[in-house]
């Protein structure tokens, strides 16, 4: 008898288009002491399943088929006060988010003793003791003085300590992680995940952790459940399931991984995908309107030069300008980056690394140094239509394809904008041809001209993200984690496309993300930042080889531990 | 050519109007649509009100005495010609209110638009610049927000009255009552959009645009605005009942329109006073109609702001 059983398990979400099953008959169990990774791409069901267990499905959800059994006993049909009654006491629970899921307005302990009293039959002094003693044991120091404290007094890994904590107040059988690590810096994720799995050896808990992230599942899970499309395609041990997996799926899942250990020149395509489009063979970018020769004057220099960069917020606004609250997010940065380069900066969220696009793209005015671009500094150019002539070199994809996009406009418009401002058309049958063109460029088809953003994924709309960065013809292409809201397999098919015209175009990249195995697949050069300053700058394969800072040679060890075999 | 692609938008249209989710619950919610129904008729009588109206109320060579004060046409001494009765000049109730239908909803439709042109730019340029402009912009709006909304609009109206001729009054009268409530009612639209515009400029589509070059104005109309505008649509229905509503509390108190162009407003009062003579009819069913017309408009902006709240979807 296993402690958690799934039987043939479904899920229908009922719209007014028909019943979507977003889990389709999945069946698995979960022994004491053990961990079941979950993983599969968004949309594949994975925290669905992880809401079922605990019937916290989101309405108009339901479970149409299957059971739920704890230690043999069947709790799926129970009715919702007693179900309310295994949720927290025998089945814990930990969430993505840290940030939510604690209330801002009671101490830490008020909630831990809340939890703690309502679920075992002990006085407030016993379960103040209690909860003491679990922040103790999930690594918070001084726990006596800061089970006073409230949430805001903790950082994001001290607080997900304190979900962990809150998970395991009434000693319970099964914890559901869904996305524990998610919002967390890679440092952070490392510190959480031996916590966790150090927890479920102590306490012979059986864990379920539902992640998108192959690393973590390679890092701690026993065995592994892959979902696709509300299906459990392949479930076994982790090493086996990773290394010598059986299903088309999964294997083109685990090659779409960035490979932290060696450059490959393009990402090998997760076909298994609907998704896929490449770009046509035939398509000949010289023959375009976007391969045309520019014409922007030659320079000989670096294409962007950076002296001693500085920016400072006001978080705290006063009436004399002496008062204001200074919060300094680049300490003076310098660096260069030569015309055809592609040059990456990493570094953990907080670092600084968005700023610097920022203040270079002329978003953000620099508090002190300089910006050059092509050896001209923007913000002391008084000339209008020289910044504008500027600017058009310049261009930036963005983060995230959902907020990077106004839902209001037609893609169409979206990109004949830079176009049009530019005046880099002189009708509109060539604005519309252009458009067409690039629309072709980045794989999308002409007919994507006339819909609204909402109508395509995340990847489509990176795509078209990267159009209108096109669509002025820039000779330097910013990418802000250009990739990092999407998913593995969506991820490698954009990387290669930034690959593909950078390399046809000569685009000077630079090229900013936090995942150190996309930035070796990228880029020439790299720098590393941390708390606003550049702790190293070096080639590429020498930084992942012989890292000189020690900030980078941790950074390095923490990468995940997954290696692909093949 | 151009024929086809008229076509082609027009399938396009149909298509995205049969995905859409607020015309599905438009037509799945009753209070939706019977208040919309409800809400156009009522704007269409008043619009033909020439060509649906039994006779002409202001045409004084029509207007007979012994018609005066006659019951509506159903109870005894009732006129066919009159079927809700005539007041003591003997102009046809049902006709008045048509063209007092008019008036109201033309104070009611120009007061909101003016008031929201007012909020909604100054909303926008209050999100978008912040710092100092805001500060005032916000103060200000703040001040008169601590005056109720019909106080203003009586003080406006004094003044006008101590400052201008009875004669240039009574022409301009229709006019100083819609500036009167559209003054009254812009702080809540420059509110509402200032606190979306400032979780729009955030959004990277806003810095996508500066990186283009795009100039603040440009970005603030062609970007920022069409996305703040759904809310605002909701406050401007809910809006246009109060003004409606403002129109014939001021005409009631005698401080609105003149008897010469009676809105519903006036013509309550009017009948007001024969109420106690057992002449009911007279404020009665334009009473009735300001009740429904205000309902159908109150109901119709629920309906949408439920529906444009993702929340409750």
């Amino acid at each position: 008898m296993s402690l958690l059983e799934i039987k043939n398990l479904t899920v229908k979400f009922p719209s007014r288009k028909g019943d979507f099953t977003a889990v389709n008959d999945v069946s698995l169990s979960v022994e004491p002491g053990e961990i079941l990774g979950i993983v599969g791409e968004s949309g594949a069901g994975k925290s669905t399943v992880g809401n079922a267990i605990i019937s916290l499905l989101d309405p108009p959800g339901y479970v149409s088929g299957g059971s739920v059994w704890l230690k043999g006993e069947r709790i799926d049909d129970l009715d919702e006060n007693l179900k309310s009654a295994i949720r927290g006491k025998r089945i814990g629970m930990i969430f993505q988010d840290p940030l939510t899921s604690l209330n801002p307005l009671e101490t830490v302990g008020a909630q831990l003793i809340e939890t703690i009293t309502l679920h075992l039959d002990i006085d407030e002094k016993a379960a103040r003791a209690r909860a003491i003693d679990l922040l103790n044991q999930v690594g918070i120091e001084n726990s006596e003085e800061r089970v006073d404290q409230f949430p805001h007094q903790f950082s994001g890994g001290m607080r997900q300590r304190v979900v962990i904590a809150l998970a395991l107040c009434s000693d319970p059988e099964v914890v559901i992680a869904d996305e524990p690590t998610t919002a967390l810096d890679v440092s952070i994720q490392a510190q959480i995940l031996g916590l966790l799995r150090k927890l479920c050896e102590d306490r012979n808990v059986g864990m379920i952790m539902v992640t998108h992230d192959m690393g973590v599942i390679a890092e701690i899970t026993d065995r592994v459940a892959v979902m696709y499309n509300g299906k459990l395609v392949e479930i076994g041990k982790t090493d086996k399931v990773l290394y010598n997996p059986t299903h088309d799926y999964t294997k083109s899942l685990i090659s779409a991984v960035p490979r932290p250990d060696k450059k490959s020149h393009r990402f090998p395509l997760v076909t298994y995908i609907e998704d896929v489009k490449e770009r046509p063979e035939d398509l000949k970018l010289s023959d375009m309107w976007l391969g045309k020769t520019r014409d922007y004057e030659e320079f000989d220099g670096p294409m962007l030069q950076v002296e001693n960069l500085k920016q400072d917020f006001v978080v705290k606004h006063a009436i004399f300008k002496r008062n204001h609250k200074y919060f300094t997010a680049l300490k003076g940065v310098s660096f260069d980056i030569k015309q055809g380069e592609v040059f990456g900066i990493v570094g953990e969220s907080g670092s600084g690394k968005s700023t610097i696009a920022r203040c270079v793209t002329g978003i953000y005015e620099p508090s002190g140094g300089t910006v050059s671009i092509c050896g001209t500094d923007l913000n002391k150019l008084e000339d209008k239509s020289r910044q504008n002539y500027y600017r058009r070199q310049t261009q930036m994809v963005f983060q995230d394809p959902f907020s990077s996009l106004n839902g209001r406009m037609r893609v169409e418009n979206i990109i004949a904008e830079p176009i049009i401002f530019h005046k880099q058309a002189t009708n509109k049958t060539e604005v519309k041809k252009i458009v067409d063109e690039l629309l072709e460029t980045v794989g999308l088809g002409s007919n994507a001209a006339q819909k609204f953003p909402h109508e395509f994924s995340g990847g489509q709309r990176q795509r078209i993200s990267i159009a209108r960065a096109l669509a002025t013809r820039p000779r330097f292409l910013i990418c802000d984690e250009p990739t990092s809201a999407l998913d593995v397999s969506i991820q490698a098919q954009v990387l290669n496309l930034l690959k593909d015209l950078q390399e046809e175009l000569g685009l000077t990249m630079m090229f900013i993300s936090h995942d150190l195995p996309v930035i070796r697949q990228m880029c020439d050069r790299v720098a590393v930042m941390q708390s606003g300053e550049i702790l190293e700058i070096a080639e590429t394969e020498a930084l992942f080889n012989t890292p000189q800072h020690s900030y980078t040679q941790s950074l390095l060890g923490l990468m995940p531990k997954f290696r692909t075999v093949s | 050519m151009e024929n086809e692609n008229n076509l082609n938008r027009w399938q396009d249209f149909r298509r995205r109007l049969a995905d859409n989710d607020i015309w599905y619950s438009f037509k799945h919610t009753p209070m939706a649509y019977i208040s919309a129904i409800t809400g156009i008729t009522l704007i269409a009588l008043a619009v033909f009100a020439p060509l649906v109206a039994p006779q002409n109320p202001f045409d004084l060579a029509s207007l007979d005495l012994f018609d005066a004060s006659m019951p509506p046409s159903w109870m005894d001494q009732g006129d066919p010609r009159f079927l809700l009765g005539t007041d003591d000049q003997g102009r046809g109730i049902l006709s008045t209110i048509f063209y007092g239908l008019r008036i109201s909803l033309f104070v009611g439709f120009t007061s909101v638009f003016l008031s929201l042109l007012i909020g909604v730019s100054l909303g926008l340029i209050s999100g978008y610049i912040g710092g100092r402009v805001d500060a005032v912009i916000m103060r200000i709006a703040d001040v008169q927000l601590s005056f109720p909304a019909i106080l203003i609009a009586l003080l406006i109206d004094g003044v006008f009255r101590t400052v201008a001729s009875k004669e240039i009054h009574e022409d301009l009268a229709l006019y100083v009552v819609i500036f009167a409530i559209a003054i009254s009612g812009w702080v809540q639209y420059a509110r509402t959009v200032r606190s979306s515009v400032m979780t729009e400029k955030i959004k990277e589509y806003v810095q996508a645009g500066q990186v283009i070059g795009l100039g603040s104005g440009r970005i603030m109309i062609k970007h920022i605005l069409p996305n703040v505008l759904g809310p605002v649509f909701v406050i401007g229905t809910l809006h246009l009942a109060l003004a409606i509503i403002i129109e014939a509390t001021l005409s009631f108190l005698g401080v609105g329109l003149p008897p010469t162009t009676p809105s519903l407003g006036t013509l309550i009062r009017i009948g007001n006073e024969y109420l106690f003579s057992g002449e009911w009819w007279i404020t009665i069913f334009p009473g009735a109609t300001l009740i429904i017309l205000s309902l159908s408009v109150n109901l119709f902006g629920d309906w949408l702001r439920d529906a444009l709240n993702p929340k409750l979807q």
